[in-house]
């Protein structure tokens, strides 16, 4: 009863807010809204007790991924009227995932029905049996996706990395601080009115 | 109180009916336990403004805040009389939804993380059993509020102290989260209460001494204080991200800071300190809030003794310590406690 108006309220402000994503003009206010849509599946997420997976949405998501958006976003000065323009020769593309979406959607749940698994599975600790899952039962794969994100990672830092030899001026922590006064200051005697 | 829990009863359950009641109730004494949280804390957060003031003038020499009040007792009220009276003033060209829901945005956070924080067994207003992620994520959320009224304020000042800013948080954010990781290995729980439970016999400070240093001094960064305050460097950047907020608005960063300083010495406190236990089995007698509360008090101290003690880091040293020293640091810190774990046959 109470859980039904907790649902249906946070269900509503999530469907908005990713209305608000793509209808906003300010592309800032776009990142504004995919972060409460962010914040209130987490909050659906700890409706179905799976708190875990919350506190993990919201961190990873919200912590990290929407902050580099916003980052991005604020930095670059982007025309909204030129956006909207590429964004519409994209529309039979987007309207294709959003299809092959749907049906896989469709697919998935009508397949859970029929085994009868549905709704809330409320287990002890569901972080335990989620560590244990994923580090017995799905080690190999779990092990394969640190790694695409172990060459994703070496690949950016790859793609960033400019070698600035040329007039390049770096500081070099340990000898800024192992400096004494005696080895950089001079004391010049100069006749007035000669200069240097 | 048995007598008046039973007036209270009886009169909601002939006001609302058995169907709407116990719900009411559940919702009027949830709202009862905040308020009790809620209090405090902000309370706490005046009189660490004044303690700041006072501690720091002793520290150079100078008297402090003394003409409000005995010893200056009543300053914090003047301070917030000061802020609620003073005109708000919205920068020209600033986008206003984004611009009065910052400062709340710092706030909330800090206020939000308050829920899991256990003040003895039994005080706690949440026991989720994933505590510290619950703090770790919202502590994430921080970062909005200051990115927010850093682009909305229509300064080039406000816009690179909130960059700086939130580059300082989210990389001292990272090193925060490493230096929990032994903890959570240590007690083998989430739970802030059984990580406190698992220190009866040995504090974690023990054991995971340089975790503690590096927790102490990533939180020093994550709450933008001395010597890490480069978002608010004065002398380059006016204010930082809150250069154009006044009265009250700029009040609620304020709000926000202190609040997070005293939780995040309490968490400390909590994970490596002991928590509620007393130092001594014989100093039993004492109540554990009272031993939570000095320990946190110390930590709060020295937050105070280094912003008076250091000078302002320089960026690119900031940077280099939490990304070049402490995350290595705290890395290896991890596997070094696995293996003690291991050879300890404790897994």
């Amino acid at each position: 009863m109470v859980v039904d108006i907790i649902f249906y309220a946070f269900a509503a402000v999530t469907a908005l807010s990713a209305v608000g994503v793509v209808s906003s003009r300010n592309q800032v206010h776009s990142v504004l809204f995919l972060i409460l849509t962010f914040f209130s599946t987490a909050a659906l997420f700890v409706l179905l007790e799976a708190e875990f997976l919350a506190a993990l949405l919201v961190m990873v998501y919200m912590g990290a991924v929407a902050v580099l958006f916003l980052f991005v976003v604020m930095m670059l000065d982007m025309d909204a009227t030129d956006l909207r323009q590429q964004a519409m020769n994209h529309l039979p593309t987007g309207i294709l995932v959003g299809v092959v979406i749907l049906v896989e959607l469709v697919v998935v749940l009508s397949h859970a029905h029929s085994h009868g698994e549905h709704g809330a599975v409320a287990t002890v600790s569901n972080t335990r049996a989620i560590g244990q899952t994923l580090y017995t039962q799905y080690l190999y794969p779990f092990e394969l996706a640190s790694l695409v994100l172990l060459v994703a990672l070496v690949g950016a830092v790859v793609l960033t990395l400019r070698s600035r030899s040329k007039g390049a001026k770096r500081q070099n922590i340990g000898q800024q601080v192992a400096r004494v006064s005696a080895e950089t200051v001079q004391l010049v005697q100069r006749k007035s009115g000669e200069g240097a | 109180m048995n007598e008046l829990h039973q007036f209270i009863q009886s009169h909601g359950l002939a006001l609302l009916g058995p169907q709407w009641w116990p719900m009411a109730w559940t919702l009027l004494w949830t709202l009862i336990k905040i308020i009790l949280l809620i209090t405090p804390v902000m309370i706490c957060v005046s009189y660490y403004t004044l303690a700041e003031r006072k501690i720091i003038g002793a520290m150079q020499v100078r008297i402090g805040p003394n003409r409000a009040g005995f010893f200056g007792v009543l300053q914090p009220f003047a301070d917030a009389i000061k802020l609620f009276c003073k005109e708000t003033i919205i920068p020209q060209g600033s986008k206003k939804a984004v611009f009065f829901l910052a400062p709340s945005l710092t706030l909330v956070p800090a206020l939000l993380m308050w829920a899991v924080v256990p003040f003895s067994p039994e005080l706690i207003l949440a026991d989720v059993n994933v505590g510290i992620l619950y703090v770790l994520s919202i502590s994430s959320l921080g970062v909005y509020g200051v990115l927010m009224s850093g682009w909305s304020s229509n300064s080039r000042y406000a816009f690179l102290g909130s960059m700086r800013s939130a580059g300082q948080m989210i990389s001292y954010e990272v090193a925060m989260g490493f230096t929990i990781i032994p903890v959570v290995m240590l007690s083998g729980s989430l739970s802030l209460k059984d990580i406190v439970a698992s220190q009866q016999g040995v504090w974690n400070v023990i054991p995971l001494l340089p975790m503690f240093v590096i927790y102490f001094i990533s939180v020093v960064a994550e709450t933008n204080r001395s010597p890490f305050d480069l978002p608010e460097a004065e002398a380059e950047l006016v204010a930082g991200y809150f250069t154009d907020y006044s009265a009250m608005s700029f009040g609620l960063f304020f709000l926000g800071e202190y609040a997070n300083m005293i939780l995040v010495s309490f968490l400390g406190s909590l994970m490596f300190l002991g928590g509620w236990l007393p130092p001594l089995g014989f100093l039993g007698f004492i109540p554990g809030i009272i031993w939570l509360s000095l320990k946190a008090g110390f930590l709060m101290f020295v937050f105070l003794w280094i912003r008076a003690t250091f000078p302002r880091y320089r960026y690119d040293q900031l940077m280099r310590l939490g990304w070049k020293v402490f995350l290595p640091i705290s890395l290896s810190w991890i596997f070094l406690t696995g293996l003690g774990l291991h050879l300890f046959g404790k897994v």
